[in-house]
């Protein structure tokens, strides 16, 4: 489209020249260069709009303080927008609105799509798993850098300031990468191959939730140069009002977090209700599914929350209100509630879809049919409706509402029986099976052992005496990560090496993914098991300095967390190697999965589906000769269109094959 | 139960693979069990100084006991199963038993699981309000407090980035030495001044947060004489790390003796300090809330707060809490650190206790 791109993307809020008409060959110029480029300049001019509003002199006398948080706040508002209009997520909306016809949009080929506003599910797939990996990977190299000033007790590498930066740094990023890493990459683009769908219910969306993600990493970037945030990733009101400029790159950023994850949630939430094939009934919907839709459930109820907490902070740093100022009539209760409110099911959307792939790879590689499907989809739907009723147990210290303390205990230890079903459906699945140890089933043995530790000791957390003891120190910070790291993000690697066959056509090379997974196992355990220890005996998290009896401990931990940052990097070897530089072409079905999503061809058309199929069976019937596939597409129904009765199971009117 | 083989071989080998990880694994329990109680009980953080804290550590005891059959029952489990049920990566593709489910065992499961999380939420609930709260802290108007109303009451108060103590049935002094008498209920009366602090009493068993105008009471009953640690455990900014000092409980009368002294002592400077007023300091024209939201004209009553005594103000903590700009105007007692300013640390009457440690 012949627009000027910086031009549009500048002052993209004030609208962008209407695209033309697209050249039929190619599809938008926009890329991720005028991205930024827009970014850049929206961030210049919101910068220069915060201080012409608010004069820098008026603002150090009536605000105290040197720091215009307005013009910061303005210029990262203007720089996401112009992020956003520089990659042309609003040239479709403008359009509209200024009465115009939609610009065309062409599928492209080629590796320039990658950098694109795109509307197709596969390559925003592509784009996520390349996104949440840069998140991972800055978070990562931030943990490490954590470890080092934790190597010794007394002597310092960075100071306490630079490191509370990082700390909290690691953390934000850390958690906004942990809410879309499976959602997001594997979630868009397995869902619809799942379901049997052409595509997302909002393909716009859907791309516009990617590119709104990617900013977030920046904008939370943005805090160090701004002066870093000292408040850790829960950023508790009123150390908030004192937090140096960093603190707005928070507020801001988990704002357009936010906003990315509600639009990613309820995209996939209607995506899985209403996109469904003919045929794909409830109980024949994929676990991996069942996770996604219980996840976006949670992130689209949970997240709103947060957005109000953020917006009300913003407030108390420009406008001067004082929501969360006890001294002047706020509350610091109320942003640890609403942080709470939102934050522990934002525990639970980085634990389910973990659950999801463990449940879904499981059949694969046992050869057996997942045991107890329908208390498994029961357990994660009642994790997420029990996910909301948790979230003062973070606050069993904090002095408000003891009286309802015991409810949270009773809450948040029954949340262990549906999470206990997950180890039902594992256990049960392993029953008899005949156990193929490939890499992605050791990921998932993996989550199993790890997540064991994790829950086991969410119990002595959840039981309030005890939380007298370990709230706030390393053990709760062990114990989270044993759940996240342990398993959402073993999850996510078992998932990618177990789907990027699917996704890419390429096979990951199985040596390296396995000196990956044994390090991985092994130094995650090595580098947060003393972590469990050293908080029973007495370290608070987020400190600088500890007593130095503990010292080894610590040591242990940092060196292993070298070696564990190590194996990512085995791990990105292995992906670039066999992706990029010297692909091997994978088989149609590397697994011998019953999955729909291996039943297409690879590459994957364009429309996924030239025929959308009719479902006649759930994709886990392994060691039954005379089952039904999984899915007809067309050639059942032609050979026994006289009689019907390949399709005695598929229509969803009729009562069918029970199966479970 | 579709797809359940329920053949009699099915069924013998269902009962071989019972029986052989169930037997192994009841050894283990028993072994484990009596072991966690008489060995490890004992040695569990946070020790026994005070009854909270006992209480604590009885309470992780039964926690771990029950944990530990459900951890080692589920990594048995897993390790039997790769063990016995793994087949060579190489070898021809070859299903397993199609079992979709089993009623009963899925029963079972569910039963056992509620059990548990039932009975550990009746055995929290009780271990929660029977000894007053557990050390936690329970808010302004707590819900269990001790049976006896012979309480100590002390407002701790928190501060970027010390502790400092203040003892209200004792003219209300104020120290930044913690010294709590032996087998006595004590009230810790937990307030900050600017952000939202935690004080972390290790070997007492105590937690609670220490929130602006909040005055959030955590009750414990002594036991032990000994030296004890509080730290902050909630992020309250650069310096958190470094804020903590050390505690002491000790004798009755050695306390009395300590705070009937002190009190003597530090009377000019207790005159200076406002009443002590368990939910907090409201903000004054001199800054009395931690100094960060500052009058409109913070010089105005300089004349009027300032101790004029110069004496006075060596060693006075009646200056710690004005705004930055009157502790420049002091001068004597303050320090520029890296940290920002620093007040001397008044030296209490008991030696071993004195003020903060590193």
């Amino acid at each position: 489209m012949a627009i000027s791109a910086t031009a549009s993307a500048g002052l993209g809020q004030t609208g962008g020249p209407a695209p033309g008409a697209a050249s039929p060959a190619r599809g938008s110029r926009l890329n991720v260069g005028t991205a930024f480029a827009g970014a850049v300049l929206g961030y210049l001019f919101g910068h220069w709009l915060g201080n012409a509003i608010v004069s820098g002199d008026l603002y150090e006398v009536a605000f105290n303080t040197s720091t215009n948080n307005v013009a910061i706040f303005l210029a990262l508002l203007f720089g996401v927008v112009g992020w956003l209009a520089g990659i042309g997520a609003l040239n479709y909306p403008i359009a509209k609105i200024m009465g115009k016809e939609a610009p065309a949009e062409i599928p492209e080929e080629g590796w320039a799509r990658f950098l694109k506003f795109t509307l197709d599910h596969k390559v925003v797939g592509i784009q996520y798993v390349v996104g949440v990996l840069m998140f991972f990977f800055t978070g990562g190299l931030i943990a490490m850098a954590i470890r080092t000033e934790l190597l010794n007790p007394t002597s310092h590498i960075f100071g306490p300031n630079i490191y509370i930066q990082l700390v909290s740094e690691h953390g934000s990023i850390m958690m906004m990468m942990a809410t879309s890493i499976v959602v997001g990459p594997l979630g868009n683009f397995l869902v619809p191959l799942m379901i049997g769908s052409r595509r997302m219910a909002f393909p716009r969306v859907e791309a516009l939730s990617f590119w709104v993600f990617i900013s977030g990493l920046m904008v939370i970037l943005t805090a160090f140069p701004l002066g870093g945030f000292q408040t850790g990733w829960t950023g508790y009101a009123p150390l908030q009002e004192q937090s140096s400029g960093g603190m707005d790159s928070y507020l801001m950023g988990f704002g357009v977090i936010g906003t990315g994850m509600i639009l990613a949630g309820f995209n996939m939430a209607v995506s899985i209700i209403t996109y469904r094939a003919p045929g794909m009934r409830w109980s024949r919907l994929p676990i991996f599914a069942w996770s996604m839709l219980g996840t976006a459930g949670l992130l689209t109820l949970a997240t709103p929350v947060l957005f109000a907490g953020v917006y009300m902070g913003a407030l108390d740093r420009t406008a001067q209100t004082a929501l969360f100022v006890n001294a002047h009539g706020g509350s610091s209760f109320l942003w640890e509630n609403l942080f709470w409110f939102f934050g522990h099911p934002e525990v639970y959307i980085m634990a389910l879809p973990g659950f999801g792939i463990a449940a879904e790879l499981l059949p694969v590689f046992t050869r057996k049919p997942l045991f107890a499907y329908r208390v498994g989809a029961a357990g994660m739907i009642g994790v997420g409706l029990l996910s909301f009723f948790v979230w003062q147990h973070h606050l069993f210290q904090s002095g408000i509402n003891p009286d309802m303390r015991p409810m949270f205990m009773l809450t948040t230890e029954l949340i262990s029986i549906p999470t206990g079903f997950i180890y039902l459906v594992g256990m049960g699945t392993l029953w008899r099976a005949k156990i193929r140890l490939e890499l992605p089933m050791l990921f998932v043995l993996a989550l199993y052992f790890n997540f064991l530790f994790g829950g086991i000791t969410g119990v002595y957390l959840s039981d309030v005496p005890i939380n007298v003891q370990v709230h706030g120190s390393f053990f709760v910070m062990a114990h989270f990560h044993y759940t996240i790291m342990g398993g959402l993000v073993f999850a996510f690697f078992g998932g990618l090496y177990y789907w990027l066959p699917r996704m890419t056509g390429s096979m990951m090379n199985e040596t390296l993914g396995r000196i990956h997974f044994w390090m991985m196992f092994i130094f995650f355990n090595l580098t947060f098991f003393p972590l469990f220890i050293v908080g029973l005996l007495g370290m608070p998290r987020r400190v600088f300095e500890y007593a130095p009896r503990l010292q080894t401990l610590n040591d242990i931990s940092s060196i292993s967390s070298y070696l564990l940052g190590f194996s990512f990097v085995v791990f990105t070897i292995n992906l670039v190697w066999t992706q990029f530089i010297s692909p091997k072409p994978a088989p149609p079905n590397p697994w011998n999965s019953k999955g729909l999503e291996w039943t297409m061809p690879t590459p994957l058309p364009f429309h996924n589906f030239s025929r959308i199929p009719v479902i006649l069976s759930d994709p886990y019937r392994y060691g039954e000769p005379d089952a039904l596939p999984v899915a007809d597409f067309g050639e059942i129904a032609a050979a026994t269109s006289s009689t019907h009765e390949g399709l005695a199971g598929a229509q969803p009117t009729s009562s069918g094959t029970e199966e479970v | 139960m579709k797809g359940m083989p329920s053949t009699p071989e099915g069924r013998r080998l269902n009962r071989k693979h019972l029986t052989r990880l169930v037997i192994p694994w009841a050894i283990l329990v028993i072994i484990i069990e009596p072991f966690i109680w008489f060995v490890l009980r004992n040695h569990l953080p946070p020790g026994h100084m005070t009854d909270s804290a006992t209480g604590i550590q009885f309470d992780e005891a039964v926690v771990t006991m029950t944990g530990s059959p459900i951890v080692l029952g589920v990594l048995m489990y897993f390790g039997y199963a790769v063990t016995v049920w793994r087949v060579p990566r190489n070898a021809p593709l070859e299903d397993g038993p199609p079992i979709r489910s089993n009623i009963a065992v899925q029963a079972a499961w569910i039963a056992i699981t509620s059990t548990i999380v039932m009975s550990m939420f009746v055995f929290g609930t009780y271990e929660l309000v029977v000894p007053a709260g557990s050390g936690g802290g329970e808010g302004p108007t707590p819900i269990w407090t001790p049976a006896t109303h012979k309480i100590l009451p002390i407002q701790v108060i928190g501060q970027q980035w010390r502790w400092t103590y203040r003892y209200p049935t004792f003219g209300g002094f104020e120290t930044d030495a913690l010294v709590i008498p032996n087998n006595t209920e004590i009230a810790f009366h937990v307030t900050s001044l600017d952000v939202i602090h935690d004080f972390w009493a290790y070997q007492l068993g105590v937690k609670a947060d220490a929130n602006p105008q909040v005055d959030n009471v955590a009750f414990t009953k002594t036991q032990h004489t000994g030296r004890f640690v509080v730290r902050c455990d909630e992020l309250c900014g650069v310096w958190h790390g470094a804020m903590y000092n050390y505690g002491q409980v000790v004798t009755p009368s050695q306390f009395m003796a300590w705070a009937t002294s002190t009190e003597k002592k530090l009377a000019p400077m207790t005159k200076t300090l406002p009443p002590v007023n368990y939910a907090g300091y409201t903000p004054s024209a001199n800054g009395a809330a931690g100094g960060y939201y500052p009058a409109i004209d913070p010089f105005s009553k300089v004349e009027e707060t300032a101790v004029p005594n110069g004496k006075a103000v060596e060693d006075t903590s009646a200056l710690r809490r004005t705004n930055p700009s009157q502790r420049a105007g002091a001068g004597s007692t303050t320090t520029k650190t890296p940290t920002g300013t620093i007040k001397k640390p008044t030296t209490p009457p008991v030696t071993n206790t004195s003020g903060k440690v590193g």
